[in-house]
């Protein structure tokens, strides 16, 4: 990891000495333990700032969206996916973008230590080794890693970002056993009722903060259908129906288009699991329609599209 | 109330496009095949037109059940907008249903415009499916 870090800097500065861009986006460390935090960096002497280590978390395709400069970006494999996505939409034009494309191998999820020290304050903490070593006060622990990566990055098929210009180190093997939409069926086995009860439960915590959205780099509406007032198409309170259908619109909106990279669940201060609604956006393409969202530059989003042959079981 | 709920009868929101639909619901009517009175029409110019929004507008409102219905694949009147909305729909039936909405409260259907009996059969089978279910409930905001 720390050679990454270093190759980081290396490609980076290299980038901005040549004027291949004018911006390097990537990460640098945050103010509290296991936190990292975007970088922005213009001036050759800030690439020191950056750093590569299992807690970047953030989602900096989000930051690309938008840009009317040459940027880099230090994307992993869920970046870069996205970072496709939304060349394809035509937010991002490809050629302003070098994408400096790391091989991931998994982000922290802190909601999970927090909850394994049962709300003690972590002061300190070191990643090292495949072990999490935890220090607050009055206690010191050890962590195995593997136990503590988000949810998305357990069942991650493309650690390698699928599109690149730069790769950091070697590309790791593809290889995952775990059952990605494990979560998804085994709500799906449910009752209507059932499902009904628990994401009533699930959601009834919202507080319509809008993180999830805010984080998601496919979130790029000038004006979100939840802030219109003209019409006024769903009420801005946090009433069970209100926030229902917020969520059900954005799963919506994001089918076809998700690419599970889990920053709406890391960003819900309420630790509502958000992944097992979007994730089933990514289940329905690929049953219905076999399309993975954000392998290549040349792909048609699949609600973008239609098939004289499409499946269409539900009409009467 | 028990009384009250012997009474209730369902109520239908139905987006009929202009072309296929509605010309079938209009030959129903004329050919007077009789079919139950419970659903309330808004002719749109397609079944492409009917933005999600619409269906959980209604849901939200409080109509028991909604029914969208368009020409065939084929004889879209703009050429594609039924199949451009079949995929549009076929994700959003999928997503309500996986949240818990009961999936006979959402209807899809192709009736052309010779098709009055089709048309007649379809509303006959939503009620009747609806009526089963009894009010809505889960997305209606009091
Ligand atoms: S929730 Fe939908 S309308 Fe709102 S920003 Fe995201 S994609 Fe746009
Ligand atoms: S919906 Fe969530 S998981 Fe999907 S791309 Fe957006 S932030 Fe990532
Ligand atoms: S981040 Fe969490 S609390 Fe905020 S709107 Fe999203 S789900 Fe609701």
């Amino acid at each position: 990891m720390e050679n990454f870090e270093d190759s980081i800097r290396e490609v980076a500065e290299k980038l901005l000495r040549d004027k291949k861009v004018d911006l390097i986006i990537g990460y640098e460390q945050g103010t509290l333990p296991l936190r990292t935090t975007p970088c922005f960096v213009e001036k050759l002497e800030d690439v020191k700032k950056l750093v590569w280590n299992a807690s970047c978390d953030a989602n900096l395709s989000k930051y690309v969206v938008g840009k009317k400069e040459k940027v880099g970006v230090v994307a992993k494999g869920c970046d870069a996916r996205l970072i496709a996505v939304c060349a394809v939409e035509n937010q991002i034009p490809r050629e302003n973008v070098v994408v400096i494309g790391v091989p991931c191998q998994g982000v922290i999820d802190r909601k999970k230590i927090e909850a394994k020290l049962e709300g003690k304050e972590v002061l300190e903490a070191v990643v090292k080794d495949e072990q999490i070593k935890v220090e607050g006060e009055g206690f010191e622990v050890v962590l195995p890693k593997k136990d503590f990566l988000c949810d998305s990055c357990h069942t991650c098929r493309h650690r390698n970002p699928p599109i690149y210009d730069v790769l950091i180190g070697e590309k790791l093997p593809q290889s995952t056993d775990k059952n990605e939409f494990a979560e998804v069926s085994s709500l799906e086995s449910k009752s209507t009722e059932e499902r009904w009860e628990h994401f009533k439960e699930e959601l009834s915590t919202c507080i319509r903060c809008y993180a999830c959205r805010n984080v998601c780099p496919l979130c790029y509406c000038k004006m979100c259908f939840v802030d219109q007032s003209m019409p006024t198409w769903f009420g801005k309170t946090n009433d069970l129906s209100d926030t229902m259908i917020y969520h059900i619109v954005r799963a919506f909106h994001v089918a076809g288009r998700c690419v599970d990279c889990g920053a709406c669940t890391r960003a819900c201060p309420m630790a509502i699991n958000l992944r097992e609604l979007v994730k089933k956006t990514e289940k329905i393409m690929k049953e219905r329609y076999n399309y993975e969202a954000g392998l290549g530059l040349e792909e048609v989003p699949p609600l973008g599209e239609f098939k004289m042959e499409d499946s269409q079981e539900f009409i009467k | 109330m028990k009384n009250a709920e012997e009474k209730w009868e369902p109520k239908i929101l139905a987006f009929l496009c202009n072309w296929c639909s509605y010309a079938g619901a209009d030959l129903a009517g004329i050919s007077r095949i009789q079919y139950p009175p419970n659903i309330r029409v808004v002719r749109v110019p397609c079944s492409g037109r009917v933005n999600p929004y619409y269906i959980i507008k209604a849901l939200q409102r409080g109509w028991d059940g909604v029914l969208v219905s368009g020409c065939h694949p084929g004889d879209c009147h703009y050429i594609s907008g039924n199949l451009v909305a079949r995929r549009r729909f076929a994700v959003l039936k999928d997503l309500l249903e996986y949240f818990g909405i009961e999936p006979e409260r959402v209807n899809f259907s192709w009736v052309s415009a010779a098709e009055g009996e089709k048309f007649a059969n379809v509303v006959t089978d939503v009620v009747k499916e609806v009526k089963a279910l009894g009010p809505a409930k889960r997305l209606v905001k009091r």
